[in-house]
């Protein structure tokens, strides 16, 4: 410990040295996050049944035989799980959108009674816990709105709900980085309000309009608490919901084939998200923070 | 930018109709209330409402004048005293321990990568961003996995055991150990600790530490001195983000351990709500303890976003 606190301390006096310590201990700890997940991917190509026995690569977890009925293409459980996944997802994506980006632009510019109750009812979802909003509608759904079955109408419901504050801050950042001098110069030049905002504003917010759309997709596929709170029966499980009452049932690699197409959709998502908005940083001559680029959205 | 104030005036005279923000605001504002303030108002509804006797099912009731607390009353003697009270005090030693484990842990990752990773910094950036992007549910299967009593970790340790044949059982990983759970909460929420942190670090001026060294002080002076109180609302906003969920997790000692003895207060509520038909009540009187005992935590991380929100605009 002595020997390990010595070491640290000569690496330390000058702070603009190289740090010894600190890259061992950044890496153990990138090894440790990635390395068990890793695995599982190994084992989603695994020729055998086991999980951990390596027996040889394939695929015949993700696209075997329609005969065996064990692969993530022919098992129905799985392949229900993902369509129902992207289904969700993509109507949510469609909703929320919208909603998000439109309350966005009203809160920004709403200066009366009722917007900093609007502004504080958008925020508070963001740091309510999951389970609490879970169960609040999972209440609802079965006590007021109980015309929505349960299943894929309550989980779209309930996804929009939790994606809308997610665009209106993503929005909202972009809004302000951009101002009102464009569209002021486009209403001097004669536009008319709406012109200025067809025309000026909304191009002007097409990025962070396409990144709100992947980000949103990426959250609701993403999503766990809610999707189970609000599940209606074996047709309305998706992939996370899968994901969580097999792992402990000692399943086949499929499983892990499963986790393993929801990780590439959503990591693509997410690109998408971050191309676009290094994309926007580069023709508008931003300089954006190394966070916003590589991770693809404002904190 | 002109203010936004004086354009506002300006608008007004150029004619824009007052409604129309509002009106943008509108769909928004009324979904919101209908599948989010409505929802929370029916947690209070159904906690407080009547159990049916013959249906043995709670019966919601609107009005605040006949709310009856005799449920809410029932949680809250359960929770000083009775079974719950230990399952509560289990999920705050869990949580304590795992944000303290993700400050020690997450603490340096964070630094090295803001301010020591140099050229290769984007790539350290992309490692440590990289479990936002892979599923909560698919990072936990993944040590259920390897702790399985087959599984990976009981081959590693029985390998090791037999180069210095030592006898060796291989244990159950997975039947009710606290520290599996606790390490498997660090393991869940660090990424979400790292990256406030990483940000509020990353926006420490250079120029700061330089002067701090040029006044004479030593690197661990200026490390505890300026850079520690620096980067203390990146601490606080990241361990608000992880305690808040944590809170409320019950898939996390569900996947890893599954026994009582592991129980999170999470727990309790998912089996009254999903596990059963007659808890309704039961669970939304938890879950309003619950929402009570995290107040505290949201209202301040609200702040922290609004401040944050607030400096944007600037």
């Amino acid at each position: 410990m002595t020997a390990l606190g010595s070491r640290f301390k000569a690496g330390a006096t000058n702070p603009w040295g190289k740090p010894r310590v600190l890259p061992v201990v950044t890496l153990l700890y990138v090894l440790w996050s990635l390395i068990p997940v890793g695995i599982a991917v190994l084992f989603s190509f695994n020729s055998g049944r086991s999980r951990s026995t390596w027996q040889g690569f394939s695929t015949r977890w993700y696209v075997g035989t329609p005969e065996a009925a064990e692969s993530v293409l022919y098992d129905e459980s799985l392949r229900f799980a993902l369509t129902q996944s992207v289904r969700l997802a993509v109507l949510t994506m469609l909703v929320a959108t919208p909603i998000g980006v439109a309350l966005a632009l009203g809160l920004a510019r709403w200066r009366g009674r009722g917007a900093r109750a609007s502004n504080l009812l958008m925020l508070i979802p963001l740091v309510t816990p999951e389970i609490v909003m879970g169960v609040a509608l999972f209440l609802v759904f079965d006590e007021v709105y109980d015309f929505v079955p349960f299943g894929t109408w309550t989980q779209f419901l309930g996804h929009v709900t939790f994606s809308i504050s997610f665009v209106v801050i993503m929005v909202r950042g972009r809004l302000f980085a951009i101002g009102r001098d464009y569209e002021e110069a486009a209403m001097d030049l004669g536009a008319s309000p709406f012109q200025a905002m067809r025309r000026v504003l909304l191009p002007l917010l097409a990025p962070a309009l396409l990144a709100s759309l992947a980000i949103v997709f990426a959250i609701s596929i993403d999503d766990f608490v809610i999707s189970q709170f609000l599940i209606g029966g074996p047709e309305s499980v998706t992939i996370p919901v899968q994901l969580y009452s097999g792992a402990r049932l000692a399943p086949p690699p499929s499983l892990n084939a499963l986790a393993t197409i929801l990780m590439v959709v959503t990591i693509g998502a997410i690109s998408v998200a971050g191309l676009v908005f290094r994309a926007l940083g580069k023709r508008r001559g931003e300089r954006g923070s190394a966070l916003e680029s590589v991770a693809g959205f404002e904190m | 930018m002109p203010t936004n104030l004086a354009s506002g005036a300006e608008y007004a005279t150029v004619g824009q109709k007052r409604w129309v923000w509002p009106g943008f605001a509108l769909p928004g504002v009324l979904w919101l209330a209908l599948f989010f303030l409505v929802p929370f108002y029916a947690v209070f509804a159904v906690a407080m409402g009547q159990l049916d006797p013959i249906l043995q099912r709670a019966t919601p009731e609107w009005n605040p004048f006949y709310w009856d607390l005799t449920i809410l009353g029932e949680a809250f003697a359960q929770l000083f005293g009775g079974q719950l009270g230990l399952i509560a005090f289990r999920t705050i030693a869990y949580v304590f321990i795992a944000s303290l484990l993700c400050l020690i842990i997450g603490y340096p990752v964070a630094y090295f990568v803001s301010r020591k990773a140099g050229r290769w910094r984007w790539l350290w950036l992309l490692l440590i961003l990289a479990p936002f992007w892979i599923n909560y549910l698919m990072r936990m299967m993944s040590w259920v996995n390897l702790l399985s009593p087959d599984g990976q970790v009981n081959r590693w340790l029985t390998t090791i055991a037999s180069w210095f044949s030592v006898e060796f059982v291989p244990p159950d990983w997975l039947a009710g150990h606290h520290l599996v759970v606790v390490l498997g909460l660090v393991y869940g929420y660090i990424p979400f600790f790292i990256l406030p942190l990483f940000a509020a670090l990353d926006r420490i001026d250079e120029a700061t530490l330089e002067a701090s060294r040029d006044l004479g002080a030593s690197s661990s002076q200026t490390f505890w001195r300026v850079t520690w109180p620096l980067s203390r609302y990146g601490v606080l906003g990241g361990l608000v983000i992880i305690m808040l969920p944590m809170f409320g997790d019950y898939y996390t000692p569900n996947l890893l351990s599954g026994s009582p003895r592991t129980r999170m207060y999470g727990n309790t509520i998912d089996q009254f709500i999903n596990q059963t038909t007659s808890g309704g009540a039961l669970g939304a009187a938890l879950t309003i303890i619950l929402m009570m005992f995290v107040a505290g935590l949201m209202v301040y991380y609200l702040r922290s976003i609004n401040r944050a929100t607030e400096e944007a605009r600037r």
